[in-house]
C-alpha cells in the first residue's frame, strides 16, 4: 500500500505580516494546500491521503477539502501534526498502523503542503524508486555554489558544485524501516535532523535520487507567493 | 489542479506556466504519453507562420496529435490507466450538415487554444476515443494524421463517381504514405498509383501498383481520381498535373496545405468537369473508422510503424527542443516524443 502523507504542521513564521499559516493563502483561486492536495488526489496508486496540520487548523483543513473535493474529502484523512517535521511523519505511520496494519513495503510520499507546483512525473518516480530501493528524496542540481562556513562569518569550505543538491519534496520511504531507524537514534541525533531522508543518511543506509523541478518551489516568502501567482497563466483570452 | 503547461512562447523557446484544472467540470483528464510532432507545429516552432499569426497565437501549447492514460474520469466512463487518443478538433455546437471539423465555432488544439503538450490535459469525454493494447502506442501516436486520411478517403466514397479503376495520389511524404496504406485497405480493387519526387521514398509504396516520378510520367496515363498530399510551394505543379492526367468528371481531394494562394488550370477544370474538393482535420467518426481499421487491417500497424522515425523520451524542455530540431532534420519518417512529465 501506498500513502500519500502531506505536511501541513508549519505555522509560517518566516511570511511575514500576515494572519493564515502559509499553506492557507490563496494563490490562482484556491489555497495553497489544496492545490497540493489535488496534485496527490489525482494519482490513482494512494491507497488514502493524509494531511497533518495544526491542531487549530483541522476543522478548518476538512471543510476546505469538503469545498474543493466534494465526495473525494472520503479520501482524505486530516489529523494533527507533530512538534517537529519527524514527528509529524511519525502520527502519519501511527494512523497507518491503527487503520491499515503495516508491512516491510508500506510506503509512504512525504510532501510540503507549501510546494504545489510538482508533477505526476515526480510523484511517480518517488513511488516507483521508493518500492525499489526503500528511500527517495527529490531533487535539483545546486545553481548557486554552496559556501560552508562554521561560525557565519568566514568560509570553512567551498564543496564542489558539481555534487551538490538542492532538497525538495518528496520524500518517500518504506513505513516501517523509516520508523524504527528513527525509533533507534538518540535524543541529540533527532535534534540534528532538518528532513526525514537523513535518518537514513546517519544511519548508514542509502536514499535515492529523483530528478525534481526547478519550478517545484516551496512558498515560503512574501516573494515566493508573487512567483507562485505569476506562474498560473490561463491562455491569453479571445483564442 | 494545477497543471503544467509547456507553451511556445517565441520560436523555439519553451516555458514552462501552469494552469488550473477544474475537476468538476465534467471533463475527464488524460495524461499524455505518446505525442506526435506534425508541420504544422514545426511551423509554429520554427517561426515560418506570418508574424501576425505568430503574434495572435503564442504563447500557446503545441502538438495535436497525441495519446495518452486517464488519470481521472468523474464520469465514469473510463477506467484509470485506460488508454486513450484525444482528439484536436473541439466542437461547441451541432450542426445536421456541416461535420465538426468544419464548422467555423469549433477550436483545434494548437491552433486555437493550447495543445498536448502539457502535464495533463482536461477533455469532454467524447473528445478521446479508447486504444486497446493490442496496438502499437508509438504508432498510435500519430492517430490524428491516419484520421485526416481516413475522413478524405470517406469524403472521397461519397463524392467521387462509381468509376474508380485507376486512382493516383500525388505526394511522397508522411500524408500521401498513409492515404495509400488507407486506399488499399478500403478500396482494395482500385489500382493505386503514386506520383512523387524522391525514388527512395517512392520505394517504400511497396503495396501500391505502381509508382512514378513527377518529372517522367507517361504522356498517355491517365487516372480516374486523384488525392493531392502534397501542399507548400509545390501544390501548383502537382494539382495542374493532376488537371493534365485525368479522366473528364473526376475527382480532385486536396490535403496538401499551402500558406499561399495556389493558381490553378480553371479552364481545364471546367472543361474536363472535374470536382474539386478539400479536406480538413478529422472528428469523431474518423477516429473511430481509423481504429477500427487498424483492427481489421492489422498490415497497417506495420506499414505505419515503417514510417516512425526518432523517438525521444521527453523529460524537460531540452528533451522538447531536441525532439523538434531532430524533427526538422528528418527527410520522411514522424518524430514522436515519449512524455515523460
Amino acid at each position: 500500500m501506498v500513502f500519500g502523507v502531506i505536511l501541513a504542521g508549519g505555522i509560517g513564521s518566516r511570511m511575514g505580516n500576515v494572519e493564515k499559516p502559509k499553506q492557507y493563502l490563496k494563490v490562482g483561486n484556491k489555497p495553497i494546500i489544496i492545490h497540493t492536495i489535488e496534485k496527490f488526489f489525482m494519482h490513482d496508486a494512494f491507497t488514502k491521503l493524509i494531511v497533518l496540520c495544526p491542531k487549530q487548523w483541522i476543522e478548518n483543513t476538512r471543510n476546505l477539502v469538503k469545498k474543493y473535493l466534494g465526495d473525494g474529502a472520503e479520501h482524505i484523512a486530516v489529523l494533527e501534526g507533530g512538534s517537529t517535521r519527524n514527528e509529524t511523519i511519525m502520527n502519519s505511520i501511527a494512523y497507518i498502523e491503527k487503520e491499515y496494519g503495516i508491512d516491510d513495503d508500506t510506503l509512504i510520499v512525504t510532501h510540503d503542503s507549501v510546494r504545489p507546483f510538482l508533477t505526476y512525473r515526480i510523484i511517480e518516480e518517488n513511488i516507483r524508486y521508493g518500492m525499489e530501493y526503500g528511500a527517495v528524496d527529490t531533487v535539483i542540481p545546486a545553481t548557486d555554489t554552496i559556501v560552508e562556513s562554521q561560525d557565519g562569518k568566514v568560509i570553512a569550505s567551498v564543496p564542489d558544485r558539481t555534487r551538490m543538491y538542492q532538497g525538495q519534496t518528496p520524500q518517500t520511504f518504506k513505513a516501517k524501516k523509516l520508523k524504527e531507524l528513527y525509533l533507534s537514534l538518540s535524543e541529540e541525533e533527532k535534534k540534528i535532523l532538518t528532513d526525514a531522508s537523513k535518518i537514513f543518511v546517519i544511519k548508514g543506509e542509502q536514499v535515492y535520487l529523483v530528478e525534481g523541478e526547478v519550478f517545484n518551489i516551496k512558498i515560503t516568502y512574501p516573494y515566493d507567493l508573487r512567483v507562485a501567482e505569476s506562474l498560473i497563466q490561463d491562455q491569453k483570452s479571445g483564442k | 489542479m494545477l497543471n503544467t503547461v509547456y507553451r511556445l512562447v517565441a520560436p523555439r523557446r519553451f516555458e514552462v506556466e501552469f494552469n488550473d484544472i477544474d475537476l468538476h467540470s465534467g471533463q475527464i483528464v488524460v495524461r499524455p504519453t505518446h505525442l506526435s510532432i506534425c508541420h504544422a507545429d514545426q511551423r509554429y516552432y520554427q517561426g515560418i507562420r506570418p508574424a501576425e499569426v505568430l503574434k495572435e497565437k503564442l504563447p500557446m501549447a503545441l502538438i495535436h496529435e497525441g495519446l495518452g492514460e486517464v488519470v481521472y474520469d468523474p464520469t465514469g466512463t473510463f477506467h484509470c490507466g485506460d488508454s486513450v487518443i484525444m482528439i484536436p478538433n473541439t466542437p461547441v455546437e451541432h450542426d445536421e450538415i456541416i461535420a465538426e471539423n468544419y464548422l467555423r465555432s469549433s477550436k483545434f488544439r494548437a491552433s486555437g487554444f493550447d495543445g498536448f503538450m502539457q502535464e495533463h490535459v482536461a477533455l469532454a469525454p467524447d473528445r478521446v476515443v479508447p486504444l486497446d493494447d493490442s496496438i502499437d502506442k508509438v504508432v498510435a501516436a500519430f492517430t490524428e494524421l491516419v484520421s485526416v486520411s481516413v475522413h478524405a478517403l470517406r469524403r472521397f466514397d461519397s463524392i467521387a463517381h462509381a468509376r474508380r479503376n485507376v486512382i493516383g495520389i500525388w505526394g511522397d511524404g508522411n500524408l500521401g504514405y498513409i492515404t495509400a496504406i488507407f486506399f488499399k485497405a478500403m478500396f482494395p480493387e482500385s489500382a493505386l498509383y503514386i506520383f512523387g519526387v524522391d525514388q527512395e521514398k517512392l520505394s517504400q509504396f511497396s503495396f501500391a501498383d505502381d509508382t512514378f516520378s513527377v518529372t517522367d510520367i507517361p504522356k498517355d496515363l491517365l487516372i480516374d481520381h486523384a488525392f493531392e498530399c502534397v501542399g507548400g510551394d509545390a501544390s501548383q505543379k502537382a494539382i495542374n498535373q493532376i488537371i493534365d492526367h485525368i479522366h473528364p468528371e473526376g475527382t480532385i481531394s486536396i490535403l496538401g496545405v499551402s500558406e499561399y494562394p495556389v493558381p490553378i488550370n480553371t479552364r481545364m477544370v471546367l472543361e474536363k468537369g472535374l470536382r474539386i474538393f478539400g479536406s480538413s482535420r478529422s472528428g469523431r467518426e474518423d477516429f473511430l473508422k481509423t481504429v477500427e481499421l487498424y483492427h481489421k487491417h492489422p498490415e497497417i500497424i506495420g506499414y505505419l510503424s515503417n514510417i516512425v522515425g526518432a523517438q525521444i523520451e521527453i523529460r524537460n524542455i531540452a528533451d522538447m527542443n531536441l525532439a523538434f530540431e531532430t524533427d526538422i532534420h528528418k527527410s520522411i519518417g514522424k518524430t514522436i516524443m515519449i512524455w515523460n512529465r
